[in-house]
């Protein structure tokens, strides 16, 4: 919402400045976003008079002047073709901010002419658009006094207003809150009464009360919409953003933005028979002065005449039967529309105005004959014109919303006494009708409020005068030792994190959604979940796994020329579009070296081994039970079929690890093979409550443990972790670990077989091993590897 | 000088040698030459048998002088030539010291994450849990609970994206991503009566795109409800927070009226700034930056959360954590947040070995990514 200041003061009497006027409106919740004062770039400039004015020696239209300021005289060039001596203007010294620049003005030297200032155009000084001439002003301007004080100057105020305080989407509605505010007094209102000369041939007819209660309308034949708009509503209209069109459109944007009153115009020559306000019929075509043509339906409310809908109530207007320069006899409305019908039918239609705005949230129901009124008045006075009786269906009746308030219950509530005086004081300077019954404030809300429901209404709107500033600050009563503030589940999500980060990953946060055609390889089901309108079209999709986000942000990288990357998020996956439908994942991707080219070490690209170790260091941070959990080769399809795993806990899995498939990096654009793991925290157990966090006793043998190495020949299809744990369980008394150190494929070796070197630590009980008990201890180890993987010793 | 002076010539002699020896394969030849087998001494302690007996005694102690001072000078010598050799040795395993270390790999949080353990370090101190709540929202808990029923204007100040029926072509709004996290308050309602002392950071999302602006972005919402819990509080609390927050004693703050469909008297607040062209400092200053909203918790929210209006009462507040990244820690751009450009992340990211907490720190600068 803009206004100037001028315009403020049209319903305001005060003499506050505008620093003060600004910060009040921010202290009572009229939010100040921007205030524009011109003349706050007027520093320097003063008033000064031609003195002499010769033709420049070598130029036919540039002038040489002499220049009074009062205090010199100075010689000046000046291109100008309105001057002459004796004008008096605004003057530039040297040294002078040139707004229109933004450039510092120094001594010139034109055409071999030096000049010393400058005299100023309405454009330069940023106080107007005018730059045909340099400013002239009255012959009786006193010289030498600064142009701030002789410009007629408007500052802009730009202010937030939320949507409960619809009132002020009209200038009278600012100037009462600052009224009750202290800052001044409102001026009544000065609209005349307008009585018609003749009966309007236009009747107007309401068949959809529900939508519009009240229809007034009034004839004006007559008019002359050729006229000019005065200037000063001319200027107020271009300094909030509005361009000056016609007489009859001008008057009704002021009327909106001054009362917060909206109005349409028709052109009554167009209309065809009366004006009946109904629903539209299903499929009925309207088309909207901006030349949409829209399918309505028949929620949505039209303003007709005998040949259809002309207006979209409350919220646009129609091309057809709309007012032209050539319009001499109109039809004025000015009809209440219920806000619910205007925000479903603009939402619906996606049609946004400043009519709509102000009647979705609220438009005094009791404005509709004074607006009428005063739109009339405004017209006749700019174009003349006849004016009706005026036409009314429907009624203004309209019974204001009363609520009550305790003064107690102030202080209950904000910690602040306040008296029952000083309540009725601020609520009446607000419009309120109040009365004491039984201890509590009656208080009829004034027509042009409707969000007053109830005593914190009220208790708000006493606040918002008094200041939030005045409510002490009392820290919130802790009387015990706080417990614990996140859960075991928060806190193994964080130190994921910081595992993670640790690991030499780096945390990202990315979109939620994404593309749903990337999207297509990386759900486990069919269900597309998508959004209906999505902020671009390849984030429209709630992604169902991070690592696509993840490979996106790894393609980017490379662009960049980083060529080794490694990402993390900790984030939200989702399957289904209900609430609840989302699980929480720890996932990362590794791309290119893990360590590059160096003098101590050789490169060595990432490898699944790197997944696979960050997927067991997450879980491992969070608790899981990484000992226990089985190593499978079933991960999903956008994963290499034979490089990647599955840990789980029978069917709960824990995660997943491996080289993306090819044609998934591929689809990303990544030349080289990438690798990923997703961990699955929710599926991760958490300890039960009732496990302490006692450990298991600590058994330290004194004697010392025992390595013994082994090598064995499998089938090149034996995994690694059947040796591993036919050896480990062989004789789990003694048998403390198992290390795989070697594997040999080749020479000396049979086509399909490999070996497996592994070390074996035994730990003696209670006295030393002797050579024979080692002897049985890894005879029991090669039995089992041979039984169980059909290993053979390697001799 | 002794009585005999042979003794005196050998031992003369065998010092010598033993001076002049300049390597240990010299020093043990020297004492091979002097007390080996047939050594110089050894073949002196044989003339000992020859001697009269009134010489003996004086021979052999005069002998014993000699070969100990020799013992000596050996000893001495040695250590002398095997300190000189050590030195040697390192002076040829000399190494650069300036070569880099081997590859080292630690990565960074994201400040999000930072952020997000700061604010549960401050609000923990003050007793409150958090709770959490599903990104994807129905309408009740992300609007109609929260005072916003539909066709309220309110609900067209946040964009919301909506969740498409998969069986429907029709629009259905029954689904949306929530447009705040203040749907978990009426979640822990549901759940439990007061009192209730909760904060619930989340993902958040509008449609809204530019420099202060992304499509997602995250909040903590926060909820205090008792029987007694006043504006004053709603006050205390946050200025509590805020002085914590940006580790300051002392932060200038104002409360402006505001409106959120949930709160009643609502209020939003600025805290002290200095801008200039070139930076932005917390604290005292002349120019004021918002960072929260807040209010008293609507009656109709209490309600729908089945909580007696009249019995309870309290205050909420809902603030951004990315905002609070940016203001904390000079970030100027909140899409960057978002675009996993690893120069940023190892920039504006914090060591993994930083958990923050009011007794051992907030935050600190140290450590670099590697």
């Amino acid at each position: 919402m803009k206004f100037t200041l001028s315009w403020l003061k049209e319903h305001l009497d005060t003499d506050a400045s505008i620093d003060e006027i600004s910060e009040t409106l921010t202290k009572i919740g009229l939010e100040v976003e921007e205030v524009i004062n011109p003349a706050a770039q007027l520093n320097g400039f003063i008033t000064a008079v031609v003195e002499t004015y010769e033709r420049h020696p070598d130029s036919d239209h540039l002038g040489l002047l002499t220049v009074n300021t009062g205090k010199e005289k100075l010689q000046v060039v000046c291109g100008a073709p309105n001057c002459h001596q004796g004008l008096k203007g605004i003057f530039a010294p040297v040294g002078t901010l040139i707004p229109c620049y933004n450039e510092v003005l120094k001594v010139g030297k034109i055409r071999g002419v030096e000049s010393f200032g400058m005299m100023c155009s309405e454009k330069e000084l940023g106080v107007g658009t005018d730059h045909t001439g340099i400013i002239e002003l009255p012959a009786d301007t006193e010289i030498g006094v600064p142009a701030a004080q002789v410009l007629p100057i408007d500052p802009v105020i730009e202010i937030s207003i939320t949507p409960n305080r619809a009132e002020c989407l009209g200038v009278r509605g600012v100037a009462r809150d600052l009224a009750a505010a202290g800052l001044g007094k409102l001026k009544p209102l000065n609209i005349r009464k307008i009585s018609g000369t003749y009966t309007s041939p236009i009747k107007v007819e309401i068949k959809a009360s529900e939508a519009c209660n009240t229809y007034v309308g009034r004839y004006i034949k007559g008019v002359n919409n050729k006229a000019q708009t005065p200037k000063w509503m001319q200027d107020r209209l271009t300094a909030i953003g509005l361009r000056s069109i016609s007489p009859l459109v001008d008057v009704t944007n002021y009327i909106n933005y001054d009362m917060a009153r909206p109005l349409h115009v028709f052109d009554a020559d167009k209309l065809k028979g009366n004006i009946c306000v109904r629903m539209a019929n299903e499929g009925e075509k309207f088309t909207s002065l901006e030349e949409k043509e829209y399918t309505l339906d028949s929620q949505s409310l039209g303003i007709c005449d005998d040949e259809g809908i002309q207006c979209l109530g409350g919220i646009m207007g129609g091309l057809e039967k709309g007012c032209s320069p050539e319009t001499t006899n109109v039809f004025v409305e000015c009809a209440h529309f219920t806000p619910e019908n205007i925000a479903r039918t603009g939402r619906k239609f996606q049609i946004d105005s400043d009519s709509r705005y102000r009647y979705e949230r609220w438009v005094d129901p009791k404005s509709n004959i004074l607006g009428s009124d005063y739109a009339t008045q405004m017209i006749v006075d700019i174009c003349g014109g006849e004016v009706s009786e005026m036409v009314m269906a429907g009624s203004e009746d309209f019974e204001p919303k009363t609520a009550y308030i305790r003064p107690s219950r102030i202080k209950d509530l904000i910690g602040l006494d306040v008296s029952a005086e000083k309540i009725i004081e601020i609520l009446t300077h607000l419009g309120f009708t109040c009365s004491q019954e039984n201890g509590k404030i009656k208080a009829v809300s004034p027509t042009w409020r409707g969000d007053i429901e109830g005593e914190h209404d009220l208790v708000e709107e006493v606040v918002r005068m008094i200041g939030l500033d005045n409510i002490p600050a009392v820290s919130l009563p802790h009387d015990k030792l706080p417990k614990v503030t996140l859960s075991a589940k928060q806190h193994n999500a964080m130190i994921v994190k910081h595992e993670l980060a640790n690991r030499g990953m780096l945390e990202t946060v990315t979109w939620s959604f994404m593309d749903e055609n990337l999207a297509d390889m990386f759900r486990a089901q069919p269900d597309h979940l998508t959004l209906i309108n999505p902020i671009a079209t390849d984030l429209n999709e709630m992604r169902p796994s991070i690592v696509p986000n993840l490979l996106i942000g790894v393609k980017n990288n490379v662009a960049r020329g980083e060529n080794n990357v490694a990402l993390f998020e900790v984030g939200p996956q989702f399957y289904g579009r209900k609430p609840t439908e989302q699980t929480q994942a720890a996932a990362g991707v590794r791309y290119g070296l893990t360590n590059s080219k160096h003098w101590a070490h050789n490169e060595r690209p990432v490898d699944i081994y790197d997944v696979k170790a960050d997927a067991l260091a997450a879980i491992a941070a969070a608790n899981g039970p990484v000992d226990s959990a089985q190593i499978t080769t079933d991960a999903p399809g956008y994963y290499h079929p034979g490089r990647s795993g599955a840990l789980r806990l029978g069917k709960n899995v824990l995660a997943y690890f491996g080289e993306l498939h090819p044609s998934v990096s591929k689809k990303f654009g990544l030349k080289q093979r990438a690798y990923a793991f997703e961990v699955f925290l929710d599926n991760i157990p958490l300890p039960r409550n009732t496990q302490g966090k006692a450990r298991k006793k600590l058994e330290l043998s004194p004697l010392q443990a025992v390595d013994k190495d082994l090598a064995f020949v499998v089938d090149k299809k034996v995994k690694a972790i059947d040796v591993i744990t036919a050896a480990k369980t062989a004789d789990r008394a003694t048998i403390t670990d198992v290390r795989l150190f070697d594997i040999y494929e080749g020479d000396n070796l049979p086509e399909d077989k490999k070996s497996l070197a592994i070390t074996v630590t035994y730990q003696p009980i209670e006295k030393s091993f002797t050579d024979k008990e080692l002897e049985v201890l890894m005879q029991k180890v090669i039995v089992a590897v041979e039984n169980k993987c059909g290993g053979q010793l390697r001799q | 000088m002794g009585k005999f002076e042979n003794i005196d010539t050998m031992l003369h002699q065998a010092l010598q040698a033993i001076e002049q020896a300049n390597d240990s394969a010299a020093i043990e030849n020297a004492r091979i030459t002097i007390l080996g087998k047939s050594g110089s001494f050894t073949q002196l302690g044989k003339i000992l048998g020859t001697l009269p007996i009134e010489q003996k005694k004086d021979f052999g102690a005069e002998l014993n002088i000699a070969k100990k001072q020799i013992e000596d000078k050996l000893g001495a010598k040695k250590e002398i030539l095997a300190e000189q050799e050590l030195n040697t040795k390192l002076a040829k395993e000399t190494l650069d010291v300036t070569l880099p270390i081997r590859d080292e790999h630690q990565g960074r949080i994201h400040p999000v994450s930072k952020i997000y353990e700061e604010v549960v370090a401050i609000f923990g101190q003050m007793g409150f849990d958090i709770a959490e709540g599903p990104d994807i929202e129905d309408q009740f808990h992300n609007f109609n609970a929260l005072n916003m029923p539909a066709n309220h204007p309110a609900r067209q100040m946040q964009d919301t994206f909506y969740i498409k029926n998969p069986d429907s072509d029709n629009f259905d709004d029954s689904y949306v991503i929530r447009t705040h996290t203040s749907g978990i308050q009426i979640r822990t309602m549901e759940k439990q009566q007061p009192p209730i002392r909760i904060i619930a950071p989340g993902r958040t999302y509008r449609s809204d795109w530019d420099a202060t602006h992304t499509p997602m972005f995250h909040q903590v919402e926060g909820l205090v409800i008792d029987k007694n819990i006043t504006m004053a509080h709603l006050k205390g609390c946050l200025y509590d927070f805020m002085k914590a927050f940006f580790e300051l004693d002392d932060l200038p703050v104002r409360y402006r009226p505001s409106y959120f469909p949930f709160t009643e008297p609502s209020a939003e607040m600025d805290i002290g700034c200095l801008k200039t062209k070139t930076e932005l400092k917390i604290g005292a200053g002349t120019d004021w930056l918002e960072v929260l909203g807040c209010g008293m918790v609507h009656p109709n929210v209490l309600r729908a959360g089945g909580i007696n209006p009249d019995e309870y009462q309290g205050f909420a507040f809902g603030l951004g954590i990315d905002r609070l990244a940016m203001l904390k820690y000079g970030i100027p751009d909140l899409r960057t947040f978002f675009e996993s450009d690893t120069r940023w992340l190892k920039h504006y990211g914090f060591t993994p070995l930083d958990f923050s907490s009011m007794t051992g720190g907030l935050s600190n600068t140290g450590g670099q990514a590697r």
